[in-house]
């Protein structure tokens, strides 16, 4: 896809992405809190994220967060054009707010193995 | 193979056109090697030396076999090139530099002896190319043969798929140095173009490396990857993928999961092979034939 069908596909899912940062704990304090949503925690390992299945309302505030435990992984949503790298040691908190219901695939996007092809899930939004 | 099912790609004016069947394509083949423009060479591409699983219960000789095959084409090739993928991953250094040895010592039985390697991921991207440096030496650079420039470029070292500002700039000047009109080929592991990101089938910078090749008229990109053959054009550019010499793929995108497909004890080795392409310099046309692991 180009950078400009990317930009349509965003533009067509409607989403707002916020990386919001690489250290620390998500969403400290109420306001903070607000604004990051609803948390969900992910866990990253080879070559499997659990959960691997997320469900999320339309429009509604979501924030992953991710904590990889044996390799740089990556975490990429291309229908929503997200992507971050998983630092071990770190949470890594990924804002989304998708706008279209679906179900939409994600994976990692760092090669970490063998079995790297199957590290993969899906974001399911619903109505 | 009925040379009248080769795929060309004509490039015409600023623009680029697919014609299968192309009349007079047969004049494209390789049969004349003192020609300075016509030459063929061969590509095969994912060999993941090393795999075992039920994909492909036979990997311990499927590399074999299409070695016999190409040593036996009626008109040896120029050239080989292998793009990407040699091996299969593993966690064990050890046994990575072992399956890259082994790797080497079967396709040294090649005829040709011209030979040109390049990594995929699972050759490189666990180590930045380290082993597979040591064995087949850089993992990017390139090469004048017959009129046509070949630039070899790595994906793959870094296991974001990414290229790098830095082959990028290198890129840049290599290039610098040609005619807008140059015969360009570019020999690489992944697909320089989003062709399915939510299979990982992109290069992460690839954009950029393709508008770095936009000024110029006559380029064609041969890749693997994907383990299967597959044509795309980004503006001018052509982009033809190979087949592997492992398993099937699905189509781009027509699944959830891009899981192999099935061995069929059947028809062992389908949807495996190879292929020449006939290069012509002076028109910057290619002419692609594929063949089965295998000669019927």
């Amino acid at each position: 896809m180009s950078s400009l069908s990317r930009r349509a596909a965003l533009q067509r899912f409607g989403a707002m992405i916020v990386a919001a940062g690489t250290t620390g704990l998500v969403a400290k304090g109420p306001r903070a809190q607000q604004q990051a949503g609803r948390i969900i925690e992910i866990e990253a390992r080879r070559f499997r994220y659990t959960p691997n299945e997320i469900v999320v309302k339309r429009g509604e505030v979501v924030t992953l967060a991710f904590r990889a435990l044996d390799f740089p992984h990556g975490f990429s949503l291309p229908d929503l054009n997200i992507r971050a790298d998983l630092i071990p040691g770190q949470v890594v908190p990924v804002r989304i707010q998708p706008m279209h219901s679906g179900r939409f695939a994600f994976l990692c996007d760092n090669f970490c193995g063998e079995h790297h092809e199957e590290m993969s899930g899906t974001l399911i939004v619903e109505t | 193979m009925d040379r009248r099912s080769f795929v060309s790609l004509a490039a015409v004016g600023g623009g680029a056109v697919f014609v299968a069947g192309l009349p007079g394509c047969a004049n494209l083949g390789g049969t004349d090697k003192t020609a300075s423009a016509n030459f063929y060479f061969v590509q095969l591409s994912d060999i993941h030396w090393g795999y075992k699983g039920p994909d492909n219960p036979d990997a311990a000789v499927t590399l074999g076999k299409a070695v016999a095959t190409v040593n036996a084409l009626d008109v040896q090739p120029d050239f080989i090139v292998f793009t990407g993928d040699l091996t299969h991953t593993t966690d064990d250094q050890a046994e990575r530099r072992r399956r890259m040895t082994e790797f080497k010592r079967i396709v040294a039985d090649l005829k040709v002896k011209d030979v040109r390697f390049m990594p995929g991921e699972h050759d490189a991207s666990l180590d930045r190319g380290a082993a597979f440096i040591e064995h087949f030496g850089a993992t990017h650079y390139t090469f004048n043969h017959r009129g046509v420039h070949f630039v070899v470029l790595d994906n793959v070292s870094d296991p974001g798929a990414k290229i790098g500002d830095e082959q990028l700039t290198w890129l840049a000047a290599d290039l610098a140095k040609l005619d807008s009109a140059a015969p360009i080929v570019v020999l690489t592991h992944r697909p320089l173009f989003d062709l399915a990101p939510k299979w990982d089938w992109a290069t992460r910078d690839g954009a950029k490396a393709l508008e770095i090749l936009m000024p110029f008229q006559n380029v064609t990109v041969f890749y693997g990857h994907i383990h299967q053959e597959h044509h795309h054009l980004t503006g001018h550019i052509a982009h033809h993928s190979a087949k592997s010499l492992i398993f099937p793929l699905p189509a781009p995108g027509s699944q959830e999961k891009r899981t192999p497909l099935p061995w069929d004890s059947a028809m062992p080795y389908k949807g495996l092979g190879f292929r020449e392409v006939n290069a012509n310099a002076q028109t910057a046309t290619y002419g692609i034939r594929e063949f089965a692991v295998v000669r019927a």
